[in-house]
């Protein structure tokens, strides 16, 4: 899933001053799951949004709205009429649900309240952590199902370099060495004989290097014969 | 050699004169590098000096990239710089802060202005330098790198495969952590180093003789010995803080034992001194070792004296290695 987390409030209160009628989006999906920009989150944040104005006395209509996923623009049709009042939109969806949401809306000011971070899974209770940086050419194959893209902060892809210590990475001693996760991976699968193959430097035209990336599915095009 | 180019103009081609520190390697000959650390300003005296400091004393020198991510003047220029003094460098480029158009690009030049040595590394992460908010590169890693400019030497082509008339052939290092883990791990990426292109290995500051004697005994098992030139690294402390800091940083194994007999000694440099030759004179027997590499970082000005207690002088001269 995408991981976000909600921008501090402070920045969020600037953002809105001047603000009378406050639609806050939140997200059905991803950061719902990450308790980011869900109806939870959002709920909260109108309440909060809403006490500081009275301690200010200033007037603030503040109305949460939760779009199944503000990345599909079937559910943003479907809630149109519920952004009419707005003076401005706060999306707690993703960068994607931000500006998708201010394309959908064009007259209305759309302000994001949640910074995206990274594709990433729930690791504990609480914490989240990056798997994938969306690199456009999988090798996890190499690797052992542990990407060194995403999680060797080098980027590294033939092994851990000099930084590595016990099984952590120079950067941190919170952070695992994704190349020991590598090393302990095909341990386990008896298949470290993997890593004597020399990984030729990586395409990044695949990745965000080869400029803003889209997906066509032929297939789907409306209007391609099938 | 003589090149004929279509407007029927005579250049004479760069002549691929080896390095000197290649040269003594495949001569048999014990080398004895050591570092010179570029300033953090456009002050060239202070590399001259360094380098005049060091003339006759080594071998070779080690001009460091930005060495833990501290903008330094550039490693290409101080290279350029030591060799004007009489100093061979070996250029060290790290994969931190350059794609790969860029460091084909300053190695070109590098080679241009006559820098025939090279060890690629991966470059300590930004977040220890100075700009710990600044992007990092890492499109290729070393080994990428090394690979590269293996098959630039070999079929004459960049990373790319498009050819050049006259690319960048370098005597090609790479470095080793004796002390790293899983041991395993590290030796298949030794393997690979070599394998990609590495001629000549340095190595992670050396405290512990015996673990890097049971290392090295593993790399004359592999033969990676004969197919690589491992120049041992000793570090030389200045004091009981520097050692103590050392023992802290990633990859290093520093025994207790040394930093108690650090803390007991009446004078932190003159003790220091004393640890550096006494692994220096250790580690040199043992079967494999090449060179010793010194690491005297923020105490450059030792490194002559080291090098005479050793009793490494006179340095040879390039004319007198008979190959």
């Amino acid at each position: 899933m995408i991981v976000a987390e909600q921008k501090p409030l402070e920045e969020i209160s600037k953002s809105l001053e001047g603000f009378e009628n406050i639609v806050i989006a939140a997200c059905g999906t991803c950061v719902t799951v990450c308790m980011a920009g869900g109806e939870k989150e959002a709920l909260k944040l109108a309440s909060v949004l809403e006490l500081n104005r009275a301690e200010q006395a200033v007037p603030v209509k503040v109305k949460v709205v939760t779009p199944k996923r503000q990345c599909d623009v079937e559910f943003l049709d479907d809630m149109a009429e519920e952004f009419g009042g707005a003076d401005v939109i706060l999306s707690m969806g993703c960068g994607a649900g931000v500006q998708f949401m201010a394309e959908r809306f064009r007259g209305k000011l759309v302000l994001p309240g949640i910074n995206t971070k990274f594709i990433g899974v729930a690791r504990e209770i609480g914490v989240w952590t990056e798997m994938c940086q969306g690199c456009g050419a999988c090798i996890l194959e190499k690797t052992g199902g542990v990407c060194p893209v995403a999680r060797c902060s080098k980027s590294n892809f033939n092994g851990p370099c000099g930084g590595s210590m016990d099984g952590k990475c120079e950067i941190d001693p919170n952070v695992d060495c994704g190349w020991q996760l590598i090393y302990d991976r095909l341990k386990e699968l008896d298949r470290v004989e993997k890593l004597y193959e020399i990984v030729e430097p990586k395409d990044w035209r695949s990745s965000r290097d080869g400029g803003p990336r889209s997906v066509e599915k032929k297939e789907m095009r409306l209007d391609t014969d099938i | 050699m003589v090149i004929h180019l279509k407007k029927e103009v005579e250049v004479k081609a760069m002549t691929i004169e080896k390095s000197k520190l290649q040269t003594m390697l495949e001569a048999g000959l014990f080398t004895v590098t050591a570092e010179i650390g570029p300033p953090m300003s456009a002050n060239a005296e202070i590399v001259k000096k360094s380098a005049r400091e060091l003339l006759d004393h080594i071998d070779a020198a080690n001009v460091t990239d930005n060495q833990t991510a501290i903008v330094r003047m550039s490693s290409v220029a101080a290279c350029y710089l030591a060799s004007q003094e009489g100093v061979e460098p070996v250029l060290q480029m790290t994969c931190r802060d350059r794609n790969r158009i860029a460091i084909q690009s300053d190695l070109l030049g590098a080679y241009a202005l006559g820098i025939r040595n090279l060890l690629c590394l991966s470059g300590d992460h930004q977040t220890f330098g100075n700009h710990p908010e600044s992007k990092n590169v890492y499109d290729i890693d070393s080994i990428q790198l090394l690979q590269g400019l293996r098959k630039m030497k070999e079929d004459k082509v960049f990373m790319s495969g498009k050819p050049s008339k006259l690319p960048a052939e370098f005597f090609l290092g790479a470095t080793a952590n004796p002390f790293a883990h899983p041991e395993e791990l590290q030796l298949i990426r030794l393997h690979k180093k070599i394998e990609a292109g590495a001629q000549f290995i340095q190595t992670q500051a050396i405290y512990d003789v015996e673990q890097f004697a049971r290392w090295m005994e593993k790399v004359r098992a592999a033969g990676l010995h004969k197919k690589a030139y491992f120049l041992a690294g000793v570090l030389v402390n200045k004091s009981l803080k520097s050692l103590e800091m050392t023992k802290k940083v990633a990859g290093m194994q520093v025994p207790d034992y040394l930093v108690e007999r650090m803390r007991k000694a009446a004078s932190y440099e003159e003790e220091g001194v004393s640890i550096a030759l006494e692994l220096i004179e250790k580690i040199k027997k043992i079967e494999g070792v090449s060179g010793i590499h010194i690491m005297a970082v923020g105490w450059e000005s030792i490194v002559p004296s080291i090098v005479e207690k050793a009793g490494f002088l006179p340095r040879p001269k390039l004319n007198e290695v008979v190959v």
